[in-house]
C-alpha cells in the first residue's frame, strides 16, 4: 500500500492515545471507589485500541473492544458486585507497603527500559506489516494449526474451572 | 498524506458526526418513538398521539421540548458521576454502530461513512459496549429496581451476544469478508443472503433477528424492563433529558441492528428491481417494523386497574404490580406510557408522597 | 488517495469524541433552561414511594458472575472464529475439520456446564 506518512500527524496521536491510555489507568490504581475503577479501565482499553490502530493492526483492534472494554469490564462489573459487603464500600488502595511497592516499581521500570534501550529495533517506514483477517484466519488455519487446537482446550480448562470455582462458593 | 489532508479528514469527520447524530436524533429517536405509539395504538384500537401537528406528527418534538425543561434529579445516594456519564455512554455506543452502516449508493459512491475492514466485527463490539453503560447507570442510581434492572439488562445482553455473533459469522462464511460494503456486493453477484443455502440463510436470519431483538431489550425479551415489577429497569431513576439519552440510544442502536439484517440478509442497497434507495427504505423499514413492533403492543401491555377517585398516580403505579386478573381490559399501559408515568410520578414525587409516618 | 486503516478509525474517533460532545450538550441546555428546587424528599432514592432503606448497593448472586465467565470464554471463541469464516472457503476441506475439532472442544464445555446447572436462571 503505497502511503506517505505524517510522522508529526501520528506522533500527536500517539501521544494523545498514551494520554487517553495513562490517565484513567492512573485513577483505576488510586480510587477509592471500586466501581470507578473498573469503569476506568473502559478509556484504557480503548486507548489501546487506538494504539492498535496505529500499527494497523485493525483486526486485534476490534477483539480489544469487543473482548476487553466490552466483556471483560462487564465481567469485572459483576465481580464487584459479588463482594461480601457490596459495591459500595470504600476501599485503600495504598497500604504500608508502600515504600516496598515503590522499590519493586523503580526496579521494573528500570528492568523495561534497559531491555527498551537494547533491543536493536528495526525501524523501516516502508514495511507496514499487513495484519488483515484473512491473513490471520489463513496462518490459523496452516501455520499454527496445533496451537490453535490447543487453545480450545485452554478456553476449556478455564471454563471448567471457572464453574467448579464458582460452585464453591455457592 | 500531509498535514492538510488530515486537517481535511478531522473536518470531514466532524461534519459526518453532526449530520449522523441529528439523523439519529429525529428521524430514530423521534420518528421512531412517533411511530411506535401510532402503529401500536392502532393495533390496539386506539387512536395513539393525534393533537400536536397533523396526525400527532410533532408529539415527539413536543415531547424533546418538554425533556429540555425537565429538572435533572440526581437521587442523594447516586453516584453523580457515573450516573451523569451512563446515558452518554449509551447514546455514543448507538452513535458509533452507525460507522459501518451503509445508507445507499449516489452515483458510484456508497454513502457510509467508512467502510471498515472489520465492519461487522465493529458492530458487535459496540453492541457489547452499550451493555457496560446499562450496568453503569444501573449500578449508580443506588437504586434497588435500577440495580436489578441493569444486572438483568446485562446478563440477558450478554447471553445473546454469541447467537447474534453466529448470525453476522454466517453471513462472514458466505460473503468472505467482514466489510459491510463487501457483504451487500456479495449479494449481488449471487443472490439474497436470505435464500443462500436453504434453509441455513433462514436460519441465521432467524437466530440475528431473535439475538437482536433481546439486544435491544424489545418485546417479548423485555424481561429487564419488566416495568411491572421494576418500575423501568435501569432507567428507574433517569428524569428529563438523561432519561431521553438513554432511549435515543437504544433506539439508535435497534435501528442498526435493523439496517444490519437488511445489509446482510436483505441484499441492502442492490436490488434490481426497484430505485436503490426505495428498495433500502424499504427493507429497512420492514424489519424495523417486526424488531420494535410486532407482538409487542400486545405482549407488552400491562394490566391496571382504572385508577380510584382522588388516587395519584404513584399509587396507580404502585397497584401495577400485583398481577392480578385486570379488573378492566380497556386500561392499558403501554411500556413507554409506563415509564413516562414513572418520571412523571417523580417529578411530582413531593406532593404524591402524602402523609409521611413521622414527618 | 489509497484506503487506510488509520484515516478508516480517524472517523471513529471523531465520531467517539464529537458524539460525546453532542450527547453532553443537552445536559448543558437543561442546566440552563431546567428549574432547579430543593427539596430533600426529591432526592430520595424511588422505592415506589415508600421511605427507602438501605442501600442497593448489596451483595448479589453469584449467578451473574458465572453468566459472565462462560460468556467470556465463548465470546473469544467466537473472536477465533471471525477468521476462520472469512477465508474457509478458500481453503481446504481440512481447514473445516480443524475449526469442527476446535467446536466440539468447547462443546464438552458447553455441556459441563450444562450439566452443573450453570446456565440455568434462578
Amino acid at each position: 500500500m503505497p502511503e506517505a506518512r505524517c510522522p508529526g500527524g501520528e506522533l500527536g496521536a500517539f501521544i494523545i492515545l498514551s494520554l487517553v491510555t495513562l490517565i484513567p489507568a492512573v485513577v483505576v490504581v488510586t480510587s477509592g471507589n471500586i466501581v470507578r475503577s473498573a469503569l476506568s479501565l473502559i478509556p484504557t482499553f480503548l486507548g489501546v485500541t487506538g494504539l492498535y490502530i496505529l500499527l494497523h493492526a485493525e483486526f486485534v483492534a476490534g477483539i480489544q473492544i469487543l473482548i476487553y472494554a466490552g466483556a471483560i469490564t462487564v465481567l469485572i462489573l459483576f465481580v464487584i458486585m459479588l463482594t461480601q459487603g457490596g459495591s459500595g464500600v470504600r476501599i485503600r488502595q495504598i497500604n504500608e507497603q508502600v515504600p516496598l511497592g515503590a522499590m519493586a516499581a523503580v526496579w521494573l521500570g528500570f528492568l523495561i527500559l534497559l531491555v527498551v534501550f537494547r533491543t536493536p529495533w528495526q525501524i523501516d517506514a516502508t514495511s507496514v506489516p499487513q495484519y488483515n483477517v484473512s491473513s490471520v484466519g489463513t496462518a490459523f488455519l496452516t501455520d499454527y494449526m496445533l496451537i490453535f487446537e490447543v487453545t480450545s482446550l485452554v478456553l476449556l480448562v478455564s471454563l471448567i474451572g471457572a464453574i467448579i470455582i464458582a460452585r464453591r462458593e455457592e | 498524506m500531509t498535514a492538510r489532508d488530515w486537517l481535511e479528514e478531522i473536518g470531514k469527520a466532524i461534519l459526518l458526526t453532526v449530520v449522523v447524530f441529528t439523523y439519529l436524533a429525529v428521524v430514530t429517536a423521534m420518528l421512531g418513538v412517533y411511530l411506535e405509539r401510532k402503529i401500536s395504538g392502532w393495533i390496539q384500537a386506539r387512536l395513539g398521539p393525534k393533537h400536536v401537528g397533523p396526525q400527532g406528527l410533532l408529539q415527539t418534538i413536543a415531547d424533546t421540548v418538554k425533556l429540555l425543561q425537565k429538572e435533572h434529579i440526581t437521587p442523594r445516594q447516586a453516584d453523580v458521576l457515573i450516573f451523569n456519564a451512563a446515558p452518554v455512554l449509551v447514546a455514543v455506543a448507538g452513535l458509533l454502530d452507525w460507522v459501518v452502516i451503509p445508507f445507499g449508493r449516489l452515483g458510484d459512491r456508497v454513502l457510509i461513512v467508512r467502510d471498515l475492514n472489520i465492519g461487522v466485527l465493529y458492530f458487535a463490539a459496540m453492541a457489547s459496549l452499550t451493555v457496560v453503560g446499562i450496568l453503569a447507570g444501573g449500578w449508580s442510581s443506588n437504586n434497588k429496581y435500577a440495580l436489578l434492572g441493569g444486572l438483568r439488562s446485562a446478563s440477558q445482553m450478554l447471553s445473546y451476544e454469541i447467537p447474534l455473533a453466529m448470525g453476522i459469522l454466517w453471513v462472514a462464511m458466505v460473503a468472505g469478508t467482514l466489510s459491510t460494503v463487501g457483504i451487500v456486493q456479495a449479494q449481488s453477484i449471487n443472490r439474497w443472503f436470505l435464500f443462500q443455502a436453504f434453509p441455513f440463510g433462514f436460519l441465521a436470519a432467524l437466530i440475528f433477528l431473535a439475538a437482536a431483538t433481546a439486544e435491544v431489550n424489545r418485546v417479548p425479551f423485555d424481561l429487564p424492563e419488566a416495568e411491572s415489577e421494576l418500575v423501568a429497569g435501569y432507567f428507574a431513576e433517569y428524569t428529563g433529558m438523561r432519561f431521553a439519552l438513554f432511549q435515543l440510544g437504544e433506539y439508535a442502536e435497534a435501528f442498526a441492528m435493523a439496517a444490519m439484517a437488511t445489509i446482510m440478509f436483505l441484499g441492502g442497497w442492490l436490488e434490481p428491481s426497484l430505485p436503490a434507495w426505495l428498495w433500502l427504505g424499504l427493507a429497512f423499514v420492514a424489519v424495523v417494523v417486526v424488531v420494535l413492533l410486532i407482538a409487542s403492543p400486545h405482549m407488552d401491555a400491562v394490566d391496571v386497574p382504572p385508577p380510584a377517585p382522588g388516587s395519584t398516580t404513584e399509587s396507580v403505579l404502585e397497584s401495577a404490580p400485583a398481577g392480578g386478573p385486570a379488573q378492566s381490559p380497556d386500561y392499558r399501559i403501554p411500556h413507554y406510557d409506563c415509564t413516562l408515568m414513572v418520571a412523571i410520578a417523580r417529578s411530582s414525587k413531593p406532593d404524591a408522597r402524602g402523609p409521611m409516618p413521622g414527618g | 488517495m489509497p484506503p487506510n486503516v488509520v484515516v478508516d478509525w480517524l472517523y471513529v474517533g471523531v465520531f467517539a469524541i464529537v458524539g460525546t460532545i453532542m450527547a453532553a450538550l443537552p445536559l448543558a441546555v437543561v442546566w440552563l433552561l431546567a428549574p432547579r428546587a430543593d427539596l430533600p424528599q426529591k432526592t430520595l432514592t424511588y422505592e415506589s414511594g415508600v421511605i427507602p432503606f438501605g442501600q442497593a448497593w448489596a451483595q448479589f448472586n453469584v449467578r451473574y458472575y458465572l453468566f459472565a465467565l462462560i460468556f467470556v470464554v465463548f465470546d473469544v471463541e467466537v473472536i477465533y472464529l471471525y477468521p476462520w469464516a472469512v477465508v474457509f472457503r478458500r481453503l481446504s476441506a481440512f481447514a473445516f475439520v480443524e475449526m469442527l475439532i476446535f467446536v466440539l472442544i468447547l462443546l464438552v464445555g458447553l455441556a459441563y456446564a450444562w450439566r452443573k446447572g450453570a446456565l440455568e436462571w434462578v
